[in-house]
């Protein structure tokens, strides 16, 4: 849904869903990249406060933004990441390359 | 298919379930919701029902996606076998796609023939990661199994025993 999905400054908020499974993640990357391309912003935020469940198809959306953006010099960050996710983004080795965010 | 022709021998086995289900992307949360509610009576932990989610969400994922070629057609079927011996858990993921030429290879960590859907290739490591066993059985042309083992409810025998 389009709310979940907001620019602020050089920033591209995107409220993720409960679910993070391969059905969700086309979507996902879809409306991110349209307003990564539109809007023109640099960096993107994931926000994982109301995710409960998350799968490698949630690795896929955070790094294929990466790649979209990190060539500009942009960064993507994670709001909100519980153990779980945070679990799923080491095991990933996606510490690197994902700042978390405390809120 | 591989047919894993050994005889079941069923004293041990204490529960199971059978479900089949077109391979569209719409039954990846299905098949999770059902593996959860198949061990529901086992009191699983949290982490335990999460594990054991996101491992099934992984090979079911795999089928469709791989398997499949992820074309979304209703009369391409997906299996899910479960079964429980006490405590542990069985859960087969079955498809009769594509298959695979080098199991060992496509089990890597980082391994993926799909970079352009953005797999990022951490699936199998991911079963690996969150199952207490895992196997894979696969056949050019014939399709792919995926086993899986994992003891489930220790926190609740915990609780109960004090
Ligand atoms: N059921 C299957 N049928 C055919 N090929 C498969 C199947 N499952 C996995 N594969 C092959 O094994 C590779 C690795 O699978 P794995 O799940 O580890 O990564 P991925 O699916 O590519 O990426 P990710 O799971 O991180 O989104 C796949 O890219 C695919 O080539
Ligand atoms: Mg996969």
């Amino acid at each position: 849904m389009d709310e979940d999905y907001k620019v602020i400054d050089n920033y591209l908020m995107i409220r993720m869903p409960a679910e993070v499974d391969h059905h969700q993640s086309v979507d996902i990357s879809k409306r991110a990249d349209r307003y990564i391309v539109s809007k023109q912003v640099g960096n993107v935020v994931f926000d994982f406060e109301r995710t409960t469940f998350m799968d490698s198809s949630g690795v896929g959306v955070i790094l294929g933004r990466y790649r979209k953006i990190s060539c500009f010099g942009g960064k993507v960050y994670a709001v909100n990441a519980g153990s779980r996710i945070r679990r799923l983004l080491l095991l990933s080795g996606l510490e690197n390359i994902v700042e978390l965010v405390e809120k | 298919m591989i047919e894993v022709t050994e005889k079941k021998d069923y004293r041990l086995v204490t529960n199971e379930m059978r479900l089949e289900f077109a391979a569209v992307s719409d039954n990846e949360a299905f098949a999770r919701m059902a593996v959860s509610a198949f061990i529901a009576p086992l009191n699983p932990t949290l982490e335990e029902l999460s594990d054991v989610k996101t491992a099934v969400s992984e090979a079911v994922t795999n089928a469709i996606i791989h398997g499949y070629g992820n074309r979304g057609r209703v009369t391409d079927r997906v299996q899910m076998n479960c079964e429980l011996r006490g405590s542990i858990l069985e859960v087969e993921v079955v498809d009769r796609g594509v298959g695979m030429e080098d199991v060992n290879r496509a089990m890597e960590p980082l391994f993926t023939t799909r970079p352009e859907w953005e797999r990022s290739g951490m699936g199998f490591a991911f079963m690996e990661a969150f199952m207490d066993e895992l196997e894979v059985f696969s056949e050019p042309e014939l399709g792919t199994t995926v086993r899986m083992y994992k003891k489930i409810g220790l926190g609740g025998w915990i609780v109960s025993e004090e």
